[in-house]
């Protein structure tokens, strides 16, 4: 069994404001997690905003030390203790998307010099072989090298332009690739298109994805696993179908009766509520 | 009744001017939740700030008017041209943005008088401004608060209560809870609709969550580049979609306890630009025939009360069957998928 990620009672606490009024926030409390498996996995991380999901996945991609505690990812040491990979080493085994592909390429750059960029600085390639690379990993998104190459992001749609960024992820071949909020900013329309993606990356290329959002139907659509957070706390953690189809803790029965479903309306079960022949409670 | 008469929005850009909305002819009917949905840049923001009123340079109403079907103090119809005068009082706003939408340096209280109406009687005004938010499931120390210091969900609620505070006939709402998380989504748009029980108002909302749309809304608009593709009681377009970009919406995201695998819209929408002659949804169409390239559909009444602009809205019903009756997520391989939304067009 590969352990592609553990953290072992990791916090994460953050200071707000100046010091005589600054507060204490909580953003990871005690967070026990540990993925094992021998096929790749895709992990969903789901939870409502400020509930700690953005700060676990900073942790994992070392743009935030945790308080305490000890994290793993895919084998190498994040925080605690052990010896800890060097930067270039550590973003070969883990990758980064972020939600706003906009605001993750600048403006004032070409997409494919950024691609370039990470095959020759992460990947160690030669130019010839960097070429290769970006064309194989542009492919895998269904692209091409030559729509892109000389392009600024001003010239893609979200959509295109989220894929270059999931391209640029794939060129050092990392075992774990972040992804944080990645469909939110593109069309209700479109989205299939990246999700999929997803899928069938995990077979291609033997990567395993930790899939953050807010979304439970597309987290149902795709993950092995999924994690509920609530309070910096993981309050729900198995099977994606299991936990979805028969939730334990209640916080995620809330989130799935929030979800505006297209089978029952809110206000036929709230009307049953209260003629007392239905348990929902109206929140 | 809001009659919007052959509505044409313009826009004035440096490449010449192109039509955002063009052509719609609608009815929409009193006290009612109506919900307009599309994908991005089908003209269903512009539509509401025609509607609204809001119409200033890049732009325009090249031809048509809306007819809010209400009189305004001095007893005459209002109309397009005399909208703004009724803005908060017969016709209100709810954007989605709350934190760009509220003045950062001004407490909410101030706010909420901040214009001539209440002039002299703003003592008064704030007292019931207090109770009313207290209805709305706000603590009323609430308005004495700067913006940054409520959460987004107590922002929203804040503007639903400035949109209703003087009952307005119409409300529009654009993505109303689009940056909000669902839970806090769920009570917004209850919220939404107890008030609309009670006040009676017409309300239009704008959202991309089909979800969204079944759960709250009474009749629904479609919009496809630019033009109204159907228009029907969200109970009968929900079950049985006339036309297939309604259908291919509903459908191209998943739900849980669903297995079947989805594939999105193959595609994008045409660019404003350069529309495709005939149908503008044919490129994208499963049921799209020679005849859909060369002539546009117009939108007409195919069953009582059930607009839709398609040629074979009858073969709808049969393509929805082929839809639900595909394969598993399991049981596919997802490349083939992934070759299915890339599909050439």
């Amino acid at each position: 069994m590969k352990t592609i990620l553990k953290t072992e009672n990791l916090n994460k606490t953050y200071h707000l404001g100046s010091f005589p009024r600054s507060i204490k926030v909580q953003a990871l409390n005690d967070v026990n997690l540990s993925i094992e498996s021998e096929q790749p996995v895709i992990i969903s991380l789901v939870g409502e905003s400020g509930s700690g999901k953005t700060t676990l996945a900073k942790v994992i991609l070392r743009l935030v030390q945790p308080s305490s505690g000890a994290v793993t990812v895919a084998g190498h040491v994040v925080a605690g203790k052990g010896v800890r990979p060097s930067q270039t080493e550590f973003l070969r085994t883990v990758q980064p998307i972020f939600q706003n592909p906009f605001e993750a390429f600048s403006q004032y750059r070409t997409v494919d010099a950024y691609l370039l960029e990470t095959a020759v600085r992460v990947g160690g390639m030669a130019k010839d072989a960097a070429v290769q690379a970006v064309e194989e990993a542009l492919s895998a998104v269904g692209m091409e090298y030559k729509d892109v190459r000389g392009k600024y992001p001003n010239q893609f749609s979200g959509g295109e332009l989220q894929r270059a960024s999931i391209a640029r992820a794939l060129i050092p071949r990392p075992q774990l690739i972040v992804a944080d909020e990645p469909v939110s900013m593109i069309d209700a329309s479109r989205r299939m298109i990246i999700i999929n993606l997803f899928l069938a990356l995990k077979q291609e290329f033997q990567t395993s994805f930790l899939y953050i959002t807010h979304d439970l139907a597309t987290a149902y659509y795709i993950s092995d696993y999924i994690a509920v957070m609530h309070k910096g706390r993981i309050v729900e953690f198995g099977d994606a179908k299991q936990v979805l189809s028969r939730p334990q803790h209640e916080y995620t029965q809330l989130l799935l009766d929030s979800i505006p479903r297209l089978d029952v309306r809110w206000v036929d079960l709230r009307n049953a509520a209260q003629n007392g022949k239905a348990k929902y409670v109206a929140r | 009744m809001i009659r919007l008469e052959n509505i044409v929005a313009t826009y004035t850009t440096h490449r010449g001017q192109v039509h955002a909305v063009e052509g719609v002819n609608l009815e929409i009917p009193d006290s009612t939740i109506v919900g307009i949905a599309g994908e991005s840049g089908c003209g269903k923001s512009t539509l509401m700030k025609v509607l609204y009123g809001d119409i200033g340079f890049p732009l325009s109403l090249s031809s048509g008017k809306v007819d809010y079907g209400f009189v305004n103090d001095r007893g005459e119809p209002v109309t397009t041209e005399n909208i703004r005068d009724e803005w908060f009082r017969r016709i209100s706003y709810i954007p989605q943005s709350s934190m760009s939408s509220l003045n950062p340096v001004m407490r909410i209280r101030d706010q909420f008088v901040d214009f001539p109406a209440t002039a002299g009687r703003k003592k008064e005004v704030l007292a019931q401004v207090r109770s009313f938010v207290q209805k709305l499931g706000l603590p009323p120390q609430a308005i004495d608060a700067y913006p940054h210091q409520l959460s987004g969900g107590m922002r929203q609620r804040i503007m639903v209560a400035m949109a209703t505070f003087f009952q307005p006939e119409v409300i529009l709402a654009d993505e109303p809870t689009t940056a909000l998380d669902v839970v806090v989504q769920k009570s917004i748009l209850l919220l939404l609709l107890d008030l609309q029980k009670e006040m009676g108002n017409t309300i239009l909302l704008v959202s991309h969550d089909m979800g969204v749309h079944y759960q709250i809304t009474r009749k629904m608009l479609i919009m496809y580049a630019a033009k109204v593709v159907e228009y029907a009681d969200t109970d009968d377009l929900f079950q049985q979609p006339l036309h297939p970009y309604t259908l291919m919406l509903i459908h191209s995201l998943p739900t849980i306890g669903d297995d079947r695998a989805r594939h999105g819209l193959p595609g994008s929408p045409p660019s404003l630009w350069e529309m495709p002659q005939g149908c503008r949804f044919a490129p994208r169409c499963p049921l799209a025939t020679a005849r859909c390239r060369r002539e546009e559909p117009p939108l007409k009444e195919h069953v009582r009360g059930r607009f839709s602009a398609c040629h074979y809205a009858n073969s709808v019903p049969e393509l929805k069957k082929t839809l639900e009756a595909g394969p598993k997520l399991s049981e596919i391989n997802v490349m083939e998928l992934m070759a299915e939304a890339e599909r050439d067009i």
